[in-house]
């Protein structure tokens, strides 16, 4: 990017700079001996044009809209509208994650997010007795079409567009959503969202798994091809390295293992039978926002740039769409304290400017109490506040990506890039993701990383302001979100009514056929579709799906 | 709570109190197992080990579902590293067998290898001790196939199964001097990958330099998904009657006391060596040696004497 | 030949954040301690007897799916029925709002960790609150 000459000649200076600076650090000592970023990445006193001397503006950069992708996947990004504000919410009952919902779009939220409670990610219906005490905890509790049905009461479902971080049961709960919009009249066509329906991860970080590997990326990639048929506007898949990153990863290993994790889901994909472009323009991201604002912004930069090489040279994607890393992102929930809650706010502020920066495609903003309890609708409400100030009053939203070029986003673009393509080139040599996270590796770099931070804010190296440093005495927070513990009777009286009422002999078919479908190798997601509609429970779905594909038996290293 | 009674009675905690209190080399658990070592030899014990990764627990998991289906009791002793810097150590082999917990006829033990020296076949064969005689069915001891020690445990059992994956290579050769002897039934585990039959092919190669009456097979099973579990325990059955009718076994457990009693005998020994009476009178030796005034020959046999002498007038 | 404290580190409930449990088992090790982990989605029933059969000094249990105040008394109640609460510490950690401490406590909880608890401060309060001797 720069003439030859004069890179020499800044070459020169900026060792005479260092020089100068080596012999007033005796008098002057810096901060600390080396300094890093929120991830452990060494960082320089000072980035000039020396350090990004083999940056090819065309080749590595490029303009927005176009490959690489490093500036963006649109070409005017926010000059044509703001990302989508999503906050992720739901909690109790569907009556009253319906009433939070209208609330938000109220608001002036511009699409949903459905939390499910745990119970419901891990397919066991209210009443099972593994349920107890969870149910309506962490989200809401679906049970069965009835309860999506309440849900999305009063909300046109060709107006919004919905995410559910839904993973292992995600083709139901996708079916369930397509049953609800048929009976207000939509075609599946119509339908806009994303499910999570992202396993590796689970297996990884989050740990709502049930099956095994191998059946869970046939769910995935049934549902990849049934809904390139049927359901064209939905993002199939959120690869997720949220959650990576929430168990303790680095930036470079958040980029690095989500990639590999979509590397898998493309090649069982293919695998399966389908061509690249038919799906993989459907393949959406999930990604951490920290507070180490510029690396934050160079890892969705990176991210952006080494997907679009990784689909066009590795799995030749013909169509730019499929090369095109699409994300969501969500403040990092890690980064909140309990201590000071209040503080919490300014973080959600630095880390929404490096979403926004890094140019996500749409944001939820962790509210300042989610280190203690659900958020309340006060705190959501100055949450959603954080992105809209973001968006209409800081003007960084006015131009396309406008870090570019700075010395040291580009260099540690470049690094953090080159770093991730190490891991994944480990990661192929261990088998690809599904193996090494059998093997555990994965898991205990992760570990590591998280086990380092730990020590290091422990002994006072890295300061948490209000936590280790700071601190003041104060009173518990008050007026928390409870969630009432009768929600689980409720849910339960809800669902001996159900199967009280409904054709349980036209239940017991719908079932029988979806096993006998697992048994073999049919696309499964007619035949979810069709229990869903009758009625069936969640539980019952996957209490069959259980049945013939077993368990995944987590590997644990420590 | 009267251990002895307890243990009797089949009450786990005084079971889990006296393993760890063997652990500790508790003196009174010891004379608690001198005292009910009458009620031993029931048990079948059953060593299972192989390389890192194999799938041990996984396996042993789904072994002791099938014999519990045959109304079998089981106990786990799960034996896992110790950090030699730290003491201390992540004991994780549970997690693979956790729908087993609440199962009563079933008993689970992790250990930590507490970087013992020899000492850690004293416990391990303590807690058999203990679990034998609370009366299991099946006994069994999974342990990384690595290091002396580990060897040490597994030739106290009965039986010992030989955990391999496909497409070790290298590892095998690596790994048969010590371990391929010592195994009584192979189990190729995650047999569904690559290089099962190669695998299989290698060490049936490897066994063939080995002529003993009994012939190990070579297995293949998928532990995860169940498949082949029933054949490694016909083949442990196939493997126990043989030892009975060839009197292989009374053998093999005359081999194993003596190899237990030899080895009390030198811990307590050394033990009583290095005890605080004892260090002076090393001490002394050990200068008059390094001086050049005594050879270290007759240091040691002064120490013998010294020792038994003491020994007599006890 | 020293003697380990021993801890069994569960996770209660369904929620599969176990960061804590992990970062907390790992310096658990490193203070000398024998950590037994169960990995996720363990019952109360699940839990004690893997204590009982361990004989474990300390149970510490990370929860952060919200059922704390459900699932953690269920836990000291099972071990009072099998008679081994006297000797075992029981410790929770995990998102567990300050309100609700008092409940566990009075529940037979020895203490409750929240997020940003340096895990010092659990190795102490380990060795200093072990209800048994070594």
């Amino acid at each position: 990017m720069f003439d030859k000459e004069k890179l020499e000649g800044i070459k020169e200076t900026k060792a005479e700079y260092q020089k100068k600076v080596a012999k007033s650090l005796e008098k002057f000592p810096e901060r600390k001996k080396q300094f890093v970023t929120g991830s452990n990445q060494e960082v320089e006193r000072l980035y000039t044009p020396d350090d990004i001397a083999d940056l090819d503006y065309e080749k590595d950069l490029g303009f927005p809209g176009e490959y690489p992708f490093t500036r963006g996947v649109q070409p005017t990004m926010y000059r044509g509208r703001f990302w989508t504000m999503r906050q992720y919410a739901g909690f109790a009952t569907a009556e009253e994650s319906n009433k939070r919902y209208k609330y938000l779009l109220e608001q002036g939220q511009t699409g949903l997010s459905v939390a499910f409670d745990l119970p419901t990610q891990i397919g066991y219906d209210s009443d099972h007795s593994l349920s107890e005490g969870e149910v309506g905890k962490v989200g809401v509790a679906i049970d069965s079409l009835k309860d999506m049905e309440i849900l999305f009461d009063g909300i046109p479902l060709d107006k919004v567009s919905t995410s559910m971080t839904i993973n292992a049961p995600a083709s139901v709960l996708l079916a369930m959503y397509i049953a609800v919009a048929e009976k207000q009249g939509v075609s599946s066509d119509q339908l806009r969202g994303t499910i999570q329906n992202d396993i590796l991860k689970e297996y990884i970080a989050r740990g709502t798994y049930i099956f095994p590997t191998a059946p869970s990326m046939r769910l995935i990639t049934d549902i990849f091809e049934y809904c390139s048929k049927d359901v064209p506007n939905w993002n199939t898949i959120s690869i997720s390295g949220y959650h990576i990153r929430e168990a303790g990863s680095s930036a470079v290993q958040e980029v690095a293992f989500t990639l590999a994790n979509g590397i898998a889901y493309v090649e069982a994909a293919i695998k399966a039978g389908l061509d690249v472009d038919t799906f993989a323009p459907r393949l959406s991201f999930f990604f951490n926002a920290h507070n180490d604002l510029l690396e934050e912004v160079a890892k969705f930069r990176a991210a952006r740039r080494l997907w679009a090489k990784i689909m066009k040279e590795r799995f030749n994607a013909k169509s730019p769409k499929s090369m095109q890393l699409k994300f969501h992102t969500q403040t990092g929930g890690s980064t909140l304290t309990a201590q000071q809650p209040d503080n919490n706010i300014v973080r959600v502020a630095i880390q929404t400017l490096a979403a926004v920066l890094g140019g996500t495609q749409s944001l939820h903003t962790n509210s300042k109490d989610e280190a203690l309890a659900l958020p309340t609708e006060d705190s959501v409400r100055v949450a959603l506040r954080t992105q809209q100030i973001v968006a209409y009053e800081s003007g960084v939203a006015e131009t396309v990506d406008p870090l570019a070029g700075s010395y040291y986003v580009e260099s540690l673009t470049t690094s953090i890039e080159d770093a991730a393509m190490d891991y994944i080139q480990k990661i192929d040599a261990l088998g690809g993701a599904a193996a090494a996270i059998e093997k555990g590796f994965i898991q205990k770099e992760i570990m590591d990383s998280s086990y380092e931070y730990q020590k290091q804010v422990e002994s006072n190296e890295r300061i948490v302001v209000g936590m280790n440093k700071f601190q003041i005495k104060e009173e518990s927070p008050k007026g928390l979100l409870r969630v009432d513990p009768a929600v689980g009777e409720l849910q339960k009286e809800k669902i001996q009514r159900l199967k009280a009422e409904r054709d349980n002999k036209a239940v017991e078919v719908k079932l029988d056929n979806l096993k006998k479908a697992a048994q073999g190798e049919e696309n499964l997601m007619p035949l979810i579709l069709d229990a869903v509609r009758s009625y069936a429970t969640l539980g019952e779905i996957c209490g069959v799906l259980r049945e013939v594909f077993g368990e995944y038996q987590q590997s644990v290293i420590l | 709570m009267d251990l002895a009674e307890g243990l009797l009675k089949k009450d786990k905690r005084a079971a889990a109190r006296l393993i760890s209190m063997v652990e500790n080399n508790n003196q009174e658990a010891i004379e608690i197992l001198s005292k009910l070592y009458q009620h031993t030899g029931k048990a079948r014990v059953i060593g299972i080990t192989g390389p890192p990764g194999a799938g041990k627990s996984t396996l042993t998991d789904k072994l002791t579902k099938a014999l519990r289906r045959q109304n079998k009791t089981v106990a786990i002793i799960a034996v896992d590293p110790t950090s030699p810097f730290t003491g201390g150590s992540i004991l994780g082999d549970r997690v693979r067998m956790s729908d087993l917990y609440t199962d009563t006829g079933v008993f689970i033990r992790s250990m930590g290898t507490r970087g013992h020296l020899g000492g850690l076949s004293k416990a391990t064969l303590g807690a058999v001790k203990v679990l034998d005689i609370y009366g299991f069915d099946y006994i069994f001891i999974e342990t990384v196939g690595v290091g002396q020690s580990e060897i040490d445990i597994v030739k106290a059992s009965d039986s010992v199964l030989m955990v391999m994956v496909p497409g070790l290579g290298d590892d095998i050769q690596a790994i048969k001097a010590g371990i391929m002897e010592i195994g009584d039934v192979f189990v190729i585990n995650k047999a569904d990958r690559e290089g099962a039959d190669r695998t299989k092919v290698e060490i049936e190669m490897m066994l063939d330099f080995n002529h003993r009456d009994w012939r190990p097979p070579v297995l293949k099973a998928v532990a995860l998904n169940n498949d082949g579990i029933d054949e490694v325990i016909e083949k442990l059955y196939e493997h126990y009657s043989y030892l009975e009718e060839s009197g292989k076994l009374l053998e093999k457990r005359r081999n194993n006391s003596e190899m237990e009693i030899l080895e009390l005998t030198h811990r307590s020994l050394m033990d009583e060596l290095l005890n605080e009476g004892n260090k002076n009178e090393v001490r002394n030796l050990v200068e008059e040696v390094v001086h050049r005034r005594l050879d270290p020959y007759t240091a040691s046999n002064q120490l013998i004497r010294k020792m038994l002498d003491t020994r007599r007038i006890d | 030949m020293a003697r380990p404290i021993r801890v069994l580190v569960a996770k209660p409930g369904l929620d599969g954040h176990d960061r804590g449990a992990k970062v907390i088992a790992r310096a658990l090790r490193d203070a000398g301690m024998e950590v037994i982990y169960t990995g996720l989605r363990q019952t109360p029933e699940q839990i004690v007897q893997a204590a009982i059969q361990e004989d474990v000094h300390v149970v510490a249990l990370s929860i952060l799916s919200g059922a704390h105040n459900h699932l953690l008394p269920k836990v000291v109640e099972l071990l009072k029925a099998e008679n081994v609460y006297e000797d075992i510490l029981v410790l929770g950690g995990g998102v567990i709002p300050d309100e609700d401490i008092p409940f566990l406590k009075e529940k037979g909880l020895a203490e409750i960790f929240t997020p940003g608890t340096p895990t010092q401060v659990t190795i102490d309060f380990i060795k200093n609150n072990l209800r048994r001797e070594l």
